[in-house]
């Protein structure tokens, strides 16, 4: 058994790692005071071809293995929560439309995601259906041409700047999911400010009046919207948190390691006190153990294997519950000046908690973790009293 | 590879993911025994053992709402493929 990256996967994440280094990192605390991102950095960031990491080659993106994409979201994780946020709906809508489109959607839409001409936007949550995500009552209507939606979206990242929203909604009373473009007519996206984190990740809630959409815009089937287009959706997603969040805990290790070298108390570094060695020891476990559980999930979904999904959901719920220990210790360790906006570590508390909210909930993790140990148990069992009587271990 | 193999392979596969005994023609997915992950669990499954792809065309539950038409899909498939 080897746990190793591929040369190929070492030498993208040293790519990944010096942009999130040079070019989100020195912006992202003033990204998220103004909560704002400028167009004019995503259009750069989209000319490093950034933006269609999991799309085909042939469709215009990169062709990235899961592995790869993982340590992509790490990097930008670590420099950015908010951006981080942004590229995962865009990645959910790419992958979705991959999965689920049809040719004609994919030879539309993939190569304008890819080239970030167009972001991609996840609308399924509203303000009474959040975790109860299955009983959510936008409505589609079948009209002449395709259907009329009316609903009432929130908290939907990227939704200020959204060029094509992944628009969940019941028609004829089956989820389903639609292709909704930001100028469609009765559309209206307000935005939202004063989140406690992710504050650039340019939210908005999405008020949808009879918004009239073509057939060709319906993704997959009237009735597949939730359990296989939103599903593929959000596994990826809570992939792409996961991934985000071993980079939020990575930030932590970096930022406590640089404080404690240079801090000074009692006439010794920081770094000398045994109590501090501990949080940042900690840390570091930490850290480590969330990698390898995303690292075995990306595995998992490069060789297509089923179980990567519930695989996943065990990395995110580890990995954000993780970045939330480790940004709060970092704190902890940088004292009064954790909590000043001069020093980053209070930004990576704020977007760790929100880490442990999105794509699923970390208590929705638990019960699908738990609910899925015990459906395997009595297999379990069986097989171990097979294996037993075979004289194997 | 016969219809009754594709049965056991695919009943081998539910199996570790429900509590209880279950016949071919039960509907997975009304029967409330699956949690919300296992329609990609599944779409995934039968794409790596049967190595076929489950596209936009094949989403219809007469397709996947029980072991004998999970079966029957995957014969169906493999024949055209």
């Amino acid at each position: 058994m080897e746990i190793t990256l591929t040369r190929q996967q070492r030498k993208m994440r040293d790519r990944f790692r010096e942009v999130a280094d040079r070019e989100i990192a020195p912006h992202a605390d003033q990204f998220d005071k103004d909560e704002n991102i400028p167009a004019d950095f995503l259009k750069q960031l989209a000319s490093k071809r950034l933006f269609g990491g999991l799309i085909p080659k042939q469709r215009g993106g990169c062709g990235w293995d899961m592995v790869t994409y993982g340590l992509f979201c790490e990097e930008i994780g670590r420099a950015s929560a908010s951006i981080l946020s942004m590229l995962t709906v865009h990645n959910m809508v790419s992958w979705a439309i991959m999965k689920w489109g049809s040719l004609d959607q994919q030879a539309y839409w993939l190569p304008k995601l890819a080239a970030g001409e167009i972001m991609g936007g996840f609308a399924l949550t509203e303000p009474q259906f959040g975790s109860d995500a299955k009983n959510i009552s936008t409505e589609a209507a079948v009209c002449e041409g395709g259907y009329q939606i009316s609903g009432h979206k929130k908290w939907i990242s990227c939704g200020q700047i959204a060029n094509v929203f992944l628009v969940i909604a019941r028609c004829e009373g089956a989820p389903s999911a639609f292709l909704m473009e930001n100028a469609c007519p009765g559309l209206t996206i307000n935005p939202t400010f004063g989140m406690l984190g992710f504050r650039a990740a340019m939210l908005s809630e999405l008020q949808l009046n009879g918004c009239r959409i073509p057939q060709e815009n319906l993704l997959g089937k009237i009735g597949f919207g939730f359990s296989h287009v939103a599903g593929a959706a959000l596994d990826l997603g809570r992939y792409s948190i996961a991934w985000g969040s071993v980079g939020l805990s990575q930030a932590c290790v970096q930022a406590s390691l640089h404080y404690t070298c240079e801090r000074v108390q009692f006439g010794t570094p920081l770094k000398e006190h045994q109590l501090i060695q501990q949080m940042i020891a900690n840390m570091i476990a930490s850290t480590k153990a969330s990698r390898l559980l995303c690292l075995n999930a990306g595995y998992l979904k490069d060789i297509h294997d089923p179980d990567s999904i519930m695989e996943t959901a065990i990395a995110k719920y580890f990995a954000s519950t993780a970045s939330v220990k480790a940004a709060l210790d970092a704190v902890q360790i940088h004292g009064a000046n954790g909590c000043s906006g001069n020093y980053p570590v209070q930004r990576y508390l704020r977007d760790a908690k929100i880490m442990e909210i999105i794509e699923g909930s970390n208590q929705i993790q638990q019960l699908l973790i738990a609910r899925n140990a015990y459906s395997h148990f009595p297999a379990m069992k069986r097989e171990r009293i097979d294996n037993e009587s075979q004289g194997q271990e | 590879m016969t219809s009754s193999k594709v049965k056991d392979k695919i009943r081998h596969f539910i199996s570790r993911r429900l509590k209880t005994n279950f016949d071919d023609d039960l509907n997975l997915f009304t029967s409330g025994l699956v949690d919300s992950l296992f329609a990609m669990e599944l779409v995934l499954f039968v794409e790596k053992e049967f190595k076929i792809k489950v596209d936009n065309a094949d989403l219809d539950l007469k397709n996947f709402n029980s072991v004998c038409a999970i079966a029957g899909f995957i014969v169906r498939k493999a024949a055209n493929r």
